[in-house]
């Protein structure tokens, strides 16, 4: 067995017994850094393979957020009553945006098909116009400030800067049962392991080569017959969908959903996890991401303030000192101890 | 025989210089042409023009009776029209063989793409023996030297199977052993494509080259064999000139 499978088999036995070993409240810290994780894998792919800088994945995860949250308040509410907020707010009939939550399956399929949808036209629209570098960085970092305005300015819609909170029960499932929480752990770590495959068999089939002859020649992929802004926008929706569900997740996880989780600093954070793990690996951007949410909990526990400075130093030491973050570094080792290399997108 | 390229009365300004100004260029199916001329004189901005990386000011680019000009890029490409560029650019991470392979596979359907790579087709396998590649097949094409690179690119031209090959110095900065294998490399393609060549590499010509056109500040100046170019009081003047220039300096 290679290092890579050795590792595999031993994350995969680490999740498995977390619920055993780990009170619920730890284990659902966990199981909010596999949300993340989940982000991380579509940032890998967008930002490691394809060279698509994203710095507005909170939209997209806010996006399957709000959608998730919708049908669970709609749910709690039952077939007369309002969510709680908009009673709060005045709201006296149902918007008719949220009519359709109320099912289910259109909820869940909101969860996969809005952000997919709004960063397959996004992507289609920048892309095709040849937006790239650091121009596109801005423009989707500009997307997450608008899209935290228009979400606190829609105070009846949405829940304003408050956002939605208080979930009970998260389909049959009660969320305040240690039992209950083990589930959604479980789900979210099988959605993880799900992406991961998903992004694995992308990256190593024809479109992955092709994703990465994208990124370090756009204008020469041209002139092989394809569209580089069709490649571009594919791996952009796969990576915004992944987002997405992980913000579904993030619910009845951590139990709410609002703006500050979504803007241009939470954006950002996500970024950090991946550049710290590695981009360039899947592995190293789940590792990262965990590790870095992790080190944020431990620190804030005790200086907040701190930790704000600290990742921001983190995140431009990694850049500078180690480009391709703890994989490559990992990489590097293993070179130098003389053993055979890994592939170079493992 | 027909005209496979026809351009007429191009014309391309940046900035109110005139790169090319008032062409015309007929090329048949199954020409072998080598185009010409001094530094500056437009090769490389009318093979721009015909791939569709510049938009010309004016003018026509027929490919096969069809109007290239206001096409993107990889439109033409799948027209059937391929290039090299005068540097080489291959993917570096990527592996020989992955090069040549994507090459290969844009007429695949999307679901296709979205499967590993099995093995090599036989295009592939054809083109890492051509391009002399096969024992670096597995390695990264960042490895590779000058003229592998070249040849690499040639290879994936040729996996691509164009109708129409357009190569900007395929032999700049060669070694003599190199320029002759791609010169054995050019005469095979030549017999089975039709090929317009950039090159002002006399010896290379002399060797290679049946027909010659000659640029100049963006028009044609003489067009015939290789021994009637040469003989051109005209074309001896641009490269005196040119010469004379490079003396000077
Ligand atoms: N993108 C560009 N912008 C401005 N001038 C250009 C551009 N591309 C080429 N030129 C100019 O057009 C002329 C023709 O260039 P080129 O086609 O590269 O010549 P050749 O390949 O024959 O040496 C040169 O004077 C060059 O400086
Ligand atoms: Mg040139």
């Amino acid at each position: 067995m290679t290092l890579g499978r050795v590792s595999l088999v031993v994350c995969v036995v680490l999740l498995a017994v977390a619920p055993l070993a780990l009170s619920p409240f730890r284990l659902g810290l966990l199981a909010k850094y596999l949300c993340f994780a989940i982000v991380a894998v579509g940032i890998a792919l967008a930002w490691g393979q394809g060279g698509m800088l994203t710095l507005g994945q909170g939209v997209f995860f806010g996006l399957g957020g709000y959608a998730m949250a919708m049908y669970l308040k709609l749910e709690e509410a039952g077939s007369a009553g309002l969510p709680d907020f908009m009673v709060w707010s005045g709201v006296e009939e149902l918007p008719a945006l949220w009519e359709p939550f109320g099912n289910p399956v259109f909820a869940l399929a909101a969860v996969v098909l809005v952000p997919g949808l709004v960063a397959f036209l996004l992507g289609l629209l920048v892309f095709r116009q040849r937006v790239r570098g650091a121009y596109f960085a801005i423009l989707s970092q500009a997307l997450a400030a608008a899209f935290v305005i228009l979400l606190v300015g829609q105070q009846g819609l949405t829940g304003g800067t408050n956002g939605m909170t208080n979930f009970t029960r998260f389909f049959g499932l009660d969320l305040s049962d240690p039992n209950g929480q083990r589930a959604v752990y479980a789900i979210t770590a099988l959605v993880l392991g799900l992406t991961f495959l998903v992004a694995k068999l992308l990256v190593r089939s024809r479109f992955g080569r092709l994703l990465v002859a994208v990124r370090d020649g756009e204008d020469r992929v041209r002139f092989l017959g394809y569209d580089p802004a069709v490649v571009k926008t594919i791996t952009f929706t796969v990576s915004a969908v992944m987002a997405g569900l992980a913000g579904a997740l993030f619910v009845p996880v951590v139990g709410i959903i609002s703006p500050a989780l979504l803007g241009i600093v939470p954006s950002l954070e996500l970024l950090v996890g991946v550049a710290v793990g590695g981009r360039f690996v899947l592995a190293g951007a789940i590792a990262g991401a965990i590790a870095v949410n992790y080190a944020k909990t431990v620190f804030s526990e005790d200086f907040a303030e701190g930790w704000l400075y600290l990742q921001g130093g983190l995140f431009v030491l990694v850049l500078v000192f180690a480009p391709k973050g703890l994989a490559g570094v990992v990489e590097s080792a293993r070179l130098r101890w003389g053993r055979k290399p890994a592939e170079v997108v493992a | 025989m027909t005209a496979l390229l026809e351009v007429r009365g191009l014309r391309v300004v940046f900035d109110g210089f005139a790169a090319i100004d008032g062409l015309d260029l007929t090329v048949e199916e199954g020409e072998l042409r080598f185009l010409i001329g001094p530094n500056g004189a437009g090769k490389t901005t009318l093979i721009d023009v015909v791939t569709g990386l510049t938009k010309p000011t004016a003018g026509s680019v027929r490919f096969d009776g069809q109007e290239l000009v206001g096409r993107r890029e990889h439109r033409i490409v799948r027209l059937g029209v391929g290039r090299t560029f005068q540097t080489a650019t291959v993917f570096e991470e990527l592996t020989v063989v992955e090069n040549l392979d994507l090459a290969d596979s844009f007429r695949l359907p999307l679901r296709s793409l979205l499967r590993r790579r099995r093995g090599v087709s036989d295009a592939v396998a054809a083109a890492l023996e051509a391009a002399d590649l096969t024992a670096l097949a597995d390695k990264p094409a960042g490895v590779l030297s000058h003229g592998q690179r070249q040849w690499l690119e040639i290879g994936m031209l040729l996996v691509q199977r164009p109708r129409l090959l357009l190569l900007d110095e395929p032999v700049a900065g060669m070694s003599r052993s190199e320029r002759e294998r791609t010169g054995e490399l050019l005469h095979r393609i030549a017999a089975t494509h039709t090929v317009v060549v950039v090159e002002h590499d006399m010896e290379f010509l002399r060797k290679y080259a049946r027909k010659v056109t000659v640029l100049h500040q963006g028009r044609v100046l003489r067009e015939g064999s290789v021994a009637e170019v040469q003989e051109d009081p005209k074309v001896r003047e641009v490269y005196l000139g040119r010469a004379k220039g490079k003396a000077v300096t």
